[in-house]
Protein backbone atom coordinates (compact mmCIF):
# COMPACT_ATOMS: atom_id res chain seq x y z
CA UNK A 1 0.00 0.00 0.00
CA UNK A 2 0.78 3.57 -0.26
CA UNK A 3 2.46 5.56 2.23
CA UNK A 4 -0.88 8.26 2.32
CA UNK A 5 -3.18 5.51 2.60
CA UNK A 6 -1.07 3.83 5.54
CA UNK A 7 -0.61 7.56 7.41
CA UNK A 8 -4.66 7.72 6.63
CA UNK A 9 -4.85 3.87 8.21
CA UNK A 10 -3.28 5.24 11.49
CA UNK A 11 -4.48 8.67 11.34
CA UNK A 12 -8.20 7.29 11.01
CA UNK A 13 -7.70 4.08 13.64
CA UNK A 14 -6.60 6.82 16.43
CA UNK A 15 -9.39 8.88 15.56
CA UNK A 16 -12.04 6.05 15.18
CA UNK A 17 -10.44 5.17 18.89
CA UNK A 18 -10.40 8.83 20.30
CA UNK A 19 -14.44 8.84 19.41
CA UNK A 20 -15.24 6.14 22.36
CA UNK A 21 -12.78 8.05 24.51
CA UNK A 22 -14.44 11.24 24.10
CA UNK A 23 -18.31 9.78 24.03
CA UNK A 24 -17.29 8.40 27.87
CA UNK A 25 -16.17 11.64 28.43
CA UNK A 26 -19.34 13.38 27.01
CA UNK A 27 -21.66 10.07 28.98
CA UNK A 28 -20.00 10.99 32.10
CA UNK A 29 -20.70 14.43 32.29
CA UNK A 30 -24.51 13.34 32.02
CA UNK A 31 -24.64 10.94 34.75
CA UNK A 32 -24.50 10.55 38.32
CA UNK A 33 -21.62 8.72 39.51
CA UNK A 34 -23.12 7.30 42.53
CA UNK A 35 -26.23 6.27 40.15
CA UNK A 36 -27.43 3.03 39.33
CA UNK A 37 -26.20 3.92 35.08
CA UNK A 38 -23.23 4.66 36.74
CA UNK A 39 -22.67 1.10 38.42
CA UNK A 40 -23.50 -0.66 35.73
CA UNK A 41 -21.53 1.12 33.04
CA UNK A 42 -18.57 -0.16 35.24
CA UNK A 43 -19.93 -3.49 35.40
CA UNK A 44 -19.64 -3.63 31.73
CA UNK A 45 -16.24 -1.98 31.88
CA UNK A 46 -14.82 -5.27 34.72
CA UNK A 47 -16.64 -7.71 32.58
CA UNK A 48 -14.89 -6.52 29.01
CA UNK A 49 -11.32 -6.21 30.44
CA UNK A 50 -11.77 -9.74 32.29
CA UNK A 51 -13.18 -10.76 29.35
CA UNK A 52 -10.32 -9.72 27.76
CA UNK A 53 -7.90 -10.78 29.44
CA UNK A 54 -9.30 -14.57 29.39
CA UNK A 55 -8.84 -14.48 25.59
CA UNK A 56 -5.60 -13.81 26.03
CA UNK A 57 -4.54 -16.48 28.14
CA UNK A 58 -7.34 -19.61 27.34
CA UNK A 59 -8.17 -18.62 23.94
CA UNK A 60 -5.00 -16.26 22.27
CA UNK A 61 -4.13 -15.10 18.83
CA UNK A 62 -0.54 -14.05 19.51
CA UNK A 63 2.26 -17.08 19.37
CA UNK A 64 0.99 -18.10 22.96
CA UNK A 65 -1.85 -20.47 21.06
CA UNK A 66 1.11 -22.69 20.30
CA UNK A 67 1.68 -23.87 23.73
CA UNK A 68 -0.79 -26.17 25.35
CA UNK A 69 -3.64 -25.42 27.57
CA UNK A 70 -2.28 -27.57 30.32
CA UNK A 71 1.42 -25.15 30.49
CA UNK A 72 -0.87 -22.13 29.97
CA UNK A 73 -3.42 -22.53 33.75
CA UNK A 74 -0.52 -23.95 35.32
CA UNK A 75 1.75 -20.88 35.21
CA UNK A 76 -1.27 -18.80 35.85
CA UNK A 77 -1.64 -20.93 38.98
CA UNK A 78 1.85 -20.35 39.86
CA UNK A 79 1.73 -16.70 39.29
CA UNK A 80 -1.12 -16.48 41.67
CA UNK A 81 0.39 -18.87 43.69
CA UNK A 82 3.36 -16.52 44.24
CA UNK A 83 1.42 -13.42 44.54
CA UNK A 84 -0.33 -14.44 47.40
CA UNK A 85 2.95 -16.40 49.08
CA UNK A 86 4.77 -13.07 48.85
CA UNK A 87 2.49 -10.82 50.33
CA UNK A 88 0.12 -9.48 46.92
CA UNK A 89 3.56 -8.51 45.24
CA UNK A 90 2.80 -8.16 41.74
CA UNK A 91 6.19 -8.59 40.50
CA UNK A 92 6.86 -11.94 42.31
CA UNK A 93 3.42 -13.26 40.90
CA UNK A 94 4.31 -12.03 36.93
CA UNK A 95 8.26 -12.99 37.05
CA UNK A 96 7.11 -16.70 39.07
CA UNK A 97 4.39 -16.81 36.15
CA UNK A 98 6.58 -15.68 32.88
CA UNK A 99 9.70 -17.55 34.30
CA UNK A 100 7.66 -20.98 34.75
CA UNK A 101 5.78 -20.74 31.40
CA UNK A 102 9.69 -20.20 29.96
CA UNK A 103 10.54 -23.43 31.85
CA UNK A 104 7.78 -25.25 31.19
CA UNK A 105 7.57 -24.81 27.44
CA UNK A 106 11.60 -25.57 27.07
CA UNK A 107 10.53 -28.76 29.04
CA UNK A 108 7.63 -30.08 27.68
CA UNK A 109 7.45 -28.07 24.35
CA UNK B 1 4.65 12.30 41.70
CA UNK B 2 7.66 9.46 42.53
CA UNK B 3 5.34 6.73 43.50
CA UNK B 4 3.53 7.09 40.51
CA UNK B 5 7.23 7.14 38.54
CA UNK B 6 8.08 4.09 40.53
CA UNK B 7 4.74 2.17 40.13
CA UNK B 8 5.58 2.66 36.27
CA UNK B 9 8.65 1.99 36.08
CA UNK B 10 8.78 -1.36 38.79
CA UNK B 11 6.56 -3.49 36.02
CA UNK B 12 4.47 -1.92 33.62
CA UNK B 13 6.45 -0.34 31.76
CA UNK B 14 8.74 -3.15 31.02
CA UNK B 15 5.75 -5.12 30.33
CA UNK B 16 4.48 -2.45 28.00
CA UNK B 17 8.07 -2.14 26.46
CA UNK B 18 7.89 -5.92 25.10
CA UNK B 19 4.12 -6.30 24.01
CA UNK B 20 4.16 -3.14 21.88
CA UNK B 21 8.15 -5.12 20.53
CA UNK B 22 5.42 -7.21 19.22
CA UNK B 23 3.48 -5.01 17.59
CA UNK B 24 6.47 -2.75 15.80
CA UNK B 25 7.61 -6.41 14.41
CA UNK B 26 4.05 -6.68 12.95
CA UNK B 27 3.47 -3.45 11.59
CA UNK B 28 7.11 -3.88 9.67
CA UNK B 29 5.30 -6.99 8.48
CA UNK B 30 2.29 -5.47 6.63
CA UNK B 31 4.57 -2.16 5.34
CA UNK B 32 3.92 0.53 7.74
CA UNK B 33 6.96 2.57 8.45
CA UNK B 34 8.78 3.22 11.68
CA UNK B 35 7.55 6.38 12.35
CA UNK B 36 3.78 4.95 11.31
CA UNK B 37 4.10 2.43 13.83
CA UNK B 38 5.35 4.93 16.70
CA UNK B 39 1.85 7.21 16.00
CA UNK B 40 0.08 4.27 15.94
CA UNK B 41 0.81 3.33 19.28
CA UNK B 42 1.16 7.16 20.61
CA UNK B 43 -2.62 7.84 19.05
CA UNK B 44 -4.37 4.66 19.22
CA UNK B 45 -3.00 4.01 22.50
CA UNK B 46 -5.09 0.42 22.41
CA UNK B 47 -3.25 -2.98 21.70
CA UNK B 48 -6.16 -5.12 20.53
CA UNK B 49 -7.41 -2.06 18.03
CA UNK B 50 -3.72 -2.04 16.93
CA UNK B 51 -3.37 -5.06 16.47
CA UNK B 52 -7.03 -5.43 14.42
CA UNK B 53 -5.38 -2.60 11.79
CA UNK B 54 -2.19 -4.34 11.74
CA UNK B 55 -4.18 -7.56 10.44
CA UNK B 56 -6.38 -6.13 8.46
CA UNK B 57 -3.84 -4.54 6.39
CA UNK B 58 -1.37 -7.47 5.66
CA UNK B 59 -4.89 -9.10 4.36
CA UNK B 60 -5.70 -6.25 2.46
CA UNK B 61 -8.87 -4.72 3.09
CA UNK B 62 -9.83 -1.57 2.50
CA UNK B 63 -9.75 1.85 4.47
CA UNK B 64 -13.20 2.11 5.85
CA UNK B 65 -12.77 -1.59 7.25
CA UNK B 66 -9.89 -1.33 8.77
CA UNK B 67 -10.80 1.72 10.91
CA UNK B 68 -14.32 0.21 11.71
CA UNK B 69 -12.68 -2.94 13.02
CA UNK B 70 -9.73 -1.17 15.01
CA UNK B 71 -12.52 1.49 16.21
CA UNK B 72 -15.06 -2.20 17.38
CA UNK B 73 -12.05 -3.88 19.33
CA UNK B 74 -10.83 -0.37 20.79
CA UNK B 75 -14.88 0.55 22.01
CA UNK B 76 -14.17 -0.47 25.54
CA UNK B 77 -12.73 2.75 26.22
CA UNK B 78 -16.37 3.95 26.08
CA UNK B 79 -17.26 2.25 29.56
CA UNK B 80 -13.26 2.12 31.00
CA UNK B 81 -13.48 6.40 30.84
CA UNK B 82 -17.00 6.18 32.19
CA UNK B 83 -15.73 4.40 35.30
CA UNK B 84 -12.71 6.33 35.09
CA UNK B 85 -13.25 9.72 35.57
CA UNK B 86 -15.20 10.08 39.10
CA UNK B 87 -12.65 7.63 40.37
CA UNK B 88 -9.80 10.71 40.15
CA UNK B 89 -12.09 13.11 41.72
CA UNK B 90 -10.85 16.39 41.91
CA UNK B 91 -9.37 15.99 38.21
CA UNK B 92 -9.91 18.75 35.54
CA UNK B 93 -12.93 19.15 34.91
CA UNK B 94 -13.46 20.93 31.20
CA UNK B 95 -14.26 18.85 28.86
CA UNK B 96 -10.97 19.44 26.53
CA UNK B 97 -8.90 18.39 29.93
CA UNK B 98 -10.76 15.32 30.12
CA UNK B 99 -10.81 14.52 26.56
CA UNK B 100 -6.87 14.50 27.07
CA UNK B 101 -7.07 12.74 30.03
CA UNK B 102 -9.18 10.08 28.22
CA UNK B 103 -6.84 9.79 25.39
CA UNK B 104 -4.05 8.60 27.87
CA UNK B 105 -5.97 5.41 29.40
CA UNK B 106 -4.92 2.20 28.75
CA UNK B 107 -5.88 -0.92 30.62
CA UNK B 108 -3.02 -0.49 32.42
CA UNK B 109 -3.35 2.69 33.98
CA UNK B 110 -7.37 2.07 34.26
CA UNK B 111 -6.30 -1.16 36.26
CA UNK B 112 -3.75 0.11 38.35
CA UNK B 113 -4.73 3.57 39.17
CA UNK B 114 -8.52 1.78 40.67
CA UNK B 115 -5.91 -0.38 42.65
CA UNK B 116 -4.01 2.16 43.78
CA UNK B 117 -6.58 4.99 44.15
CA UNK B 118 -7.59 4.02 47.23
CA UNK B 119 -4.60 4.74 48.68
CA UNK B 120 -3.64 7.73 47.35
CA UNK B 121 -5.10 11.02 48.61
CA UNK B 122 -7.85 12.39 46.36
CA UNK B 123 -5.56 15.26 45.84
CA UNK B 124 -2.68 13.54 43.98
CA UNK B 125 -4.53 11.00 42.35
CA UNK B 126 -5.01 12.63 38.77
CA UNK B 127 -1.55 14.07 39.14
CA UNK B 128 -0.22 9.94 39.93
CA UNK B 129 -2.28 8.94 37.21
CA UNK B 130 -0.92 11.51 34.71
CA UNK B 131 2.59 10.60 35.63
CA UNK B 132 2.05 6.70 35.78
CA UNK B 133 0.18 7.47 32.09
CA UNK B 134 2.96 9.37 30.55
CA UNK B 135 5.69 7.13 31.81
CA UNK B 136 4.00 3.53 30.25
CA UNK B 137 3.44 5.27 26.92
CA UNK B 138 6.86 6.58 26.58
CA UNK B 139 8.15 2.53 27.44
CA UNK B 140 5.50 1.78 24.80
CA UNK B 141 6.71 4.16 21.82
CA UNK B 142 10.28 2.68 22.80
CA UNK B 143 8.64 -0.43 22.67
CA UNK B 144 7.26 -0.05 19.06
CA UNK B 145 10.44 1.29 18.22
CA UNK B 146 12.89 -1.46 18.96
CA UNK B 147 10.68 -4.20 17.86
CA UNK B 148 10.02 -2.53 14.95
CA UNK B 149 14.16 -2.61 13.98
CA UNK B 150 14.21 -6.02 15.68
CA UNK B 151 16.65 -5.11 18.45
CA UNK B 152 16.83 -7.97 20.08
CA UNK B 153 16.82 -11.59 19.32
CA UNK B 154 15.48 -13.53 22.33
CA UNK B 155 14.97 -17.43 22.43
CA UNK B 156 11.32 -18.75 21.66
CA UNK B 157 10.57 -19.68 25.07
CA UNK B 158 11.66 -16.73 26.48
CA UNK B 159 9.50 -15.16 24.17
CA UNK B 160 6.09 -16.65 25.08
CA UNK B 161 7.34 -16.26 28.91
CA UNK B 162 7.22 -12.15 28.37
CA UNK B 163 3.75 -12.19 25.69
CA UNK B 164 2.48 -14.16 28.85
CA UNK B 165 3.23 -11.66 31.29
CA UNK B 166 0.76 -9.00 29.80
CA UNK B 167 -2.21 -10.70 30.62
CA UNK B 168 -0.94 -12.08 34.00
CA UNK B 169 -0.35 -8.72 34.73
CA UNK B 170 -3.92 -7.31 34.42
CA UNK B 171 -5.35 -10.50 36.40
CA UNK B 172 -3.06 -9.91 39.30
CA UNK B 173 -3.97 -6.70 39.25
CA UNK B 174 -7.86 -6.47 38.72
CA UNK B 175 -7.65 -9.91 41.73
CA UNK B 176 -7.51 -6.79 44.20
CA UNK B 177 -10.98 -5.06 43.09
CA UNK B 178 -13.16 -4.54 45.82
CA UNK B 179 -17.05 -4.72 45.67
CA UNK B 180 -19.24 -7.72 44.60
CA UNK B 181 -21.04 -6.52 41.68
CA UNK B 182 -17.71 -5.97 39.82
CA UNK B 183 -16.36 -9.19 41.09
CA UNK B 184 -19.10 -11.03 39.69
CA UNK B 185 -18.95 -9.01 36.15
CA UNK B 186 -15.44 -10.01 36.03
CA UNK B 187 -16.05 -14.23 36.44
CA UNK B 188 -19.55 -13.77 34.09
CA UNK B 189 -17.43 -12.24 31.60
CA UNK B 190 -14.60 -14.84 31.82
CA UNK B 191 -18.07 -17.36 31.23
CA UNK B 192 -19.95 -14.83 28.44
CA UNK B 193 -16.57 -14.48 26.04
CA UNK B 194 -15.53 -18.12 24.59
CA UNK B 195 -19.49 -18.46 23.52
CA UNK B 196 -19.56 -14.54 21.99
CA UNK B 197 -16.40 -15.15 20.26
CA UNK B 198 -17.71 -18.48 18.86
CA UNK B 199 -20.80 -17.08 17.79
CA UNK B 200 -19.43 -13.20 16.95
CA UNK B 201 -15.89 -13.17 17.01
CA UNK B 202 -15.20 -9.43 16.06
CA UNK B 203 -17.92 -8.23 18.23
CA UNK B 204 -17.29 -10.76 21.36
CA UNK B 205 -15.86 -8.23 24.06
CA UNK B 206 -18.50 -5.78 23.51
CA UNK B 207 -21.02 -9.02 23.84
CA UNK B 208 -18.85 -10.51 26.91
CA UNK B 209 -19.34 -6.41 28.61
CA UNK B 210 -22.91 -6.30 28.07
CA UNK B 211 -23.84 -9.60 29.39
CA UNK B 212 -21.51 -10.13 31.96
CA UNK B 213 -21.69 -7.04 33.05
CA UNK B 214 -25.67 -6.58 33.28
CA UNK B 215 -26.19 -9.97 34.84
CA UNK B 216 -23.49 -8.82 37.49
CA UNK B 217 -25.14 -5.88 37.84
CA UNK B 218 -28.27 -7.16 38.67
CA UNK B 219 -26.82 -9.45 40.76
CA UNK B 220 -25.53 -6.87 42.61
CA UNK B 221 -28.26 -5.20 43.43
CA UNK B 222 -30.12 -8.83 43.85
CA UNK B 223 -27.37 -9.41 46.66
CA UNK B 224 -27.62 -6.22 48.38
CA UNK B 225 -31.62 -5.99 48.35
CA UNK B 226 -31.32 -10.00 49.76
CA UNK B 227 -28.99 -8.62 52.42
CA UNK B 228 -31.08 -5.89 53.86
CA UNK B 229 -33.79 -7.99 54.13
Amino acid sequence: MQAETLWLIVLGCGAATFFWRFLGVVVVRRIDANGAIFQWITCVSYAMVAGLIFRMVIMPESELAGVSLVIRIAAVVIAFAAYFLFRRRLVAGVLAGGVSLSAMVLWFG
Amino acid sequence: MRKAMLDALSLPAFILLFTMMGFGSLARGAGFGADMAAIATLFIWGLPGQLAMVELTTTGQGIVAIIFACSLANARFLPMVVSFVPAMSRGRSSLLGRSLDAQLLSINSWAMCLREFPNIDTRFRHRYYITFASCILMAAVMGTLFGYHGAVLLPAAVVLGLIFVSPLFFALVLAAVPGCAQRLSMVLGCATIPVANLLFPSIDLLITGLVGGSLGFAAGKFWKTFDAS
